[in-house]
């Protein structure tokens, strides 16, 4: 069985030209790479239109020399909330943590060569490749980008061009774009489970594996299990944009004047089919960040993870529950009194798994010898963003509680702090720890924690205050406060978080100019510069094409072996066989 | 009963797994390792069938999509006037029902070794395939014929998405008859690919047999 293993290591020989290698590469590392760039192109888009946003609504009537007219229309303020939101979702928070560190580092974790399909790998990172540049031409179409949210509830988004500027070629291209994501991600998905089914080394069993690796399986199952349905969702509303059909679109509606010629569909149904997937979808963009998050805190404490099973067993706890939430989103869709209460106490039951995580975190680095790192500081971060998001959602679970809250800043202060600021420091984190990995070079530690300090105080300031002017009434999605004097009295709270938004915005670039200016200065890795345990640390720096060089790693322990007593080194590795093991006298 | 075919299949492909090995063991191979990843290796044999597996989940789920759309939409409005499905659809799924006996009839001579009959079998499923397809057509031909178009009602609007959806997993599933049937064998043995195929195929056979039901009983 193992002669294989020794003779022939890798399904594909080594890539020579520049193209093979590094354009249509079916090296998963390159792939991992590829999937982190494209996220970071998004992330940097992102945080444009964010802050545009927070502009705009600070300063309504300042001219701005790139936008027609001078000043931003509603409508244009609405399709930049539309892009930011989509853009940031999929291409950022599904895209970075799962599809680029996942690539990069799932298959040398579990100590394979390869994914277990590296064509289909490459298929997917170009499917998804393709789908960012239609979401990008979303902006340059006639009537421009979509108005309807990255929710893109109908009727809104199922008429055309009559409900808005950015509802006809705008909200098509949107359609397209998830489309083309959603069969990427499938293949994705489906990808990652075969791989770690089938191509663990020998000794990897299921409780050796690093949590991240757990984080990624889970994740790439409630992916596969998701992103079907909201293709098919997607198409149903495809078709009634473009075929005149009516599944969505309800009858006798009158918009701008012109009756249109549907009957009967269910705007319900939409919602229903959307949050079916876009629950999960929270999940699969915070679950990786968990796994992050408990590897890191592990490593950087010199202590086992506690309760590695239950940390195992609550992702899957939270991934299974998330499938049977989604109608949360829709208490205020005027569903059944008892639906609510149903989907209420299983929201609630999701703290359980989630209390379990969050104890296990701070047992793991109770008593630790802390090594307050760049990673850890993130770790440690997402940790804290986490609890500070996830408890105002016990607050939203309650429907009674979320009729008054659903329409204002409480639920955008809740959602980007829980799966959209705590995903971004799980993704952050990883940078700086696998970064000397996949590069052979540190990133600065000084602007690694400058970095943190200035984001993590930052993410505070701009989302703290919104939980307090939705608590007072502040309704979302409005592109103009100023107008109404309930809502006006609020703008020196505005005013607070977009500059605290400004700052942390600009604070970005250091992180940036810390990941390409380490890239040729930074200092030497070693093979193992975090002292940690877990295969990719075993192998060359960078790792070679098939990763280990020609031969395979046997696992004889779990992941987080750290200071054993009576053990020489406060760390063992994975793959060192128990003799090899040097012990103190 | 395909699914139950599949897994027969599966248990002679899959070489005997180990059991968990404790820690501090010498190591043991607990499904996955062992194998290593080379091509023709057993570990990357036995995740082409994993694959096929969790593609069928998600596949499943896409359709499963479709089908509670259908089941919501049909009590949400007033507006649905039950399609009555055209009669030929009653021929095509037989021809599909067939053709999962064909696939199955080939998978049993290949793994007999009887490969002249093992490719026989396999060009009437294909050939069953291509009559399938056709046979939708015309389907759809009678329903245009009788003024029945995608946006005329939900209920048709529904028969044309399932149709359509599934038809484009047959087409692909042909494909793949194709490839088999041409197969040079590189990365795939030939024992891997007309067992991944012939899983697809029973299930799409299967997910008809459902749409089918739905689309005459459920209307």
């Amino acid at each position: 069985m193992s002669s294989h293993a020794h003779s022939a290591p890798h399904a594909m020989p080594a890539p020579t030209g520049f193209i093979s290698k590094y354009v249509f590469s079916l090296d998963h590392k390159v792939i991992g790479i590829q999937y982190f760039l494209l996220a970071l192109a998004a992330v940097c888009i992102g945080i444009v239109l964010s802050v545009l946003m927070r502009f705009h609504l600070v300063w309504p009537n300042a001219h701005l020399p790139f936008i027609t007219g001078g000043i931003m229309t509603p409508e244009q303020y609405l399709g930049l909330l539309t892009m930011h939101g989509t853009i940031m979702v999929f291409f950022v928070l599904t895209t970075a943590p799962q599809s680029g560190f996942g690539n990069y580092f799932l298959p040398i974790q579990i100590g394979a060569a390869d994914m277990a399909f590296p064509r289909l790998n490459m298929l997917s990172f170009w499917t998804t490749f393709l789908a960012f540049i239609a979401i990008l031409a979303a902006f340059f179409v006639p009537g421009g980008s979509p108005i309807s949210g990255w929710t893109a509830y109908p009727p809104l988004s199922g008429i055309g061009q009559a409900t808005g500027p950015g509802e006809g070629w705008g909200q098509t291209m949107w359609i397209v774009s998830i489309a083309l994501f959603c069969g990427a991600s499938l293949m994705g998905a489906l990808n990652f489970i075969a791989t770690v089914i089938d191509l663990r080394a020998p000794g990897m069993t299921l409780m050796r594996m690093p949590l991240t690796v757990w984080a990624w399986f889970v994740t790439a199952i409630l992916g596969l299990l998701a992103f079907g349905v909201l293709l098919a969702a997607g198409i149903l509303l495809l078709l009634d944009r473009s075929a005149g059909t009516s599944f969505f679109v309800p009858a006798a509606e009158v918009v701008t004047d012109t009756l249109l010629n549907h009957k009967g569909g269910s705007p319900i149904l939409w919602q229903h089919l959307f949050w079916f997937f876009g629950h999960p979808e929270v999940y699969i963009a915070i679950l990786p960040g968990m796994g992050v998050a408990s590897h890191l805190l592990s490593t950087f404490s010199r202590k086992p993870i506690y309760g590695y099973r239950a940390m195992a067993y609550a992702m899957c706890g939270i991934g299974f529950l998330g499938f049977m939430v989604w109608g949360h989103h829709m208490f205020v869709s005027g569903m059944s009194p008892y639906s609510g209460f149903a989907f209420s106490v299983l929201t609630m039951a999701i703290g359980v798994p989630s209390a379990i995580k969050t104890f296990n975190w701070l047992g793991t680095i109770w008593n630790g010898k802390i090594q307050f790192t760049s990673p850890m500081m993130f770790a440690l971060g997402f940790v804290s963003l986490f609890v500070s998001g996830g408890l105002s959602g016990l607050f939203l679970a309650q429907p009674a509680v979320d009729n008054r809250l659903h329409a204002t800043y409480y639920v955008v202060a809740h959602f980007h702090l829980v799966m959209g600021v705590a995903a971004i420091f799980g993704i952050f984190g990883a940078t700086y720890f696998w970064y000397p990995k996949m590069f052979g070079r540190m990133m600065s530690e000084p602007l690694g924690k400058l970095h943190f300090w200035i984001t993590f105080a930052g993410a505070y300031c701009i989302f703290m205050p919104m939980h307090f002017i939705g608590i007072a009434g502040a309704i979302r999605r409005y592109a103009d406060y100023t107008g109404v004097q309930y809502l006006a009295q609020f703008q020196p709270v505005h005013k607070f978080m977009t500059i605290a938004a400004f700052i942390t915005a600009i604070g970005q670039l250091i992180f940036i100019w810390n990941f390409f200016w380490s890239l040729k200065h930074g200092a030497k890795a070693s093979d193992n510069p975090w002292h940690a345990t877990t295969l990719e640390w075993s192998t060359a720096t960078p790792p070679p094409h098939d990763n280990f060089g020609g031969h395979y790693p046997s696992v004889y322990r779990g992941p987080y072996e750290f200071s054993v007593p009576g053990v020489t080194e406060d760390y063992i590795p994975q793959h060192l066989a128990p003799q090899e093991v040097a012990r103190s006298k | 009963m395909p699914i139950v075919t599949v897994t027969d299949v599966v248990e002679i492909i899959e070489p005997k797994r180990q059991g968990p090995s404790g820690p501090g063991k010498p190591p043991r191979g607990f499904g996955g390792g062992g194998d290593g990843s080379g091509a023709g290796s057993p570990g990357r044999q036995r995740a082409y069938v994993t694959g096929m597996t969790v593609a069928l989940g998600g596949i499943l789920m896409f359709f499963m999509a479709l089908v509670s759309a259908y089941i919501v939409r049909k009590g949400a409005g007033t507006d649905w006037n039950s399609l009555i499905v055209p009669r030929i659809l009653w021929v095509n799924t037989a021809i599909l029902i067939v053709s999962s006996f064909t696939i199955s009839r080939a998978r049993r001579d290949f793994l007999r070794d009887d490969l002249p009959n093992f490719r026989h079998w396999w060009y009437v499923t294909t050939a069953l395939g291509f009559l399938f397809l056709i046979g939708q057509l015309i389907a759809w031909r009678q329903l245009r014929a009788a003024g029945v178009y995608l946006d005329s009602n939900p209920s048709s609007s529904f028969f044309y998405v399932f149709t359509a959806a599934h038809g484009l997993h047959i087409l692909g599933g042909l494909a793949a008859l194709l490839a088999v049937a041409f197969h040079k064998g590189r990365r795939l043995t030939l024992a891997t690919s007309s067992n991944v195929v012939a899983m697809y195929w029973h299930f799409m056979d299967g997910l008809w047999v459902f749409l089918f039901l739905l689309l005459t009983l459920g209307r």
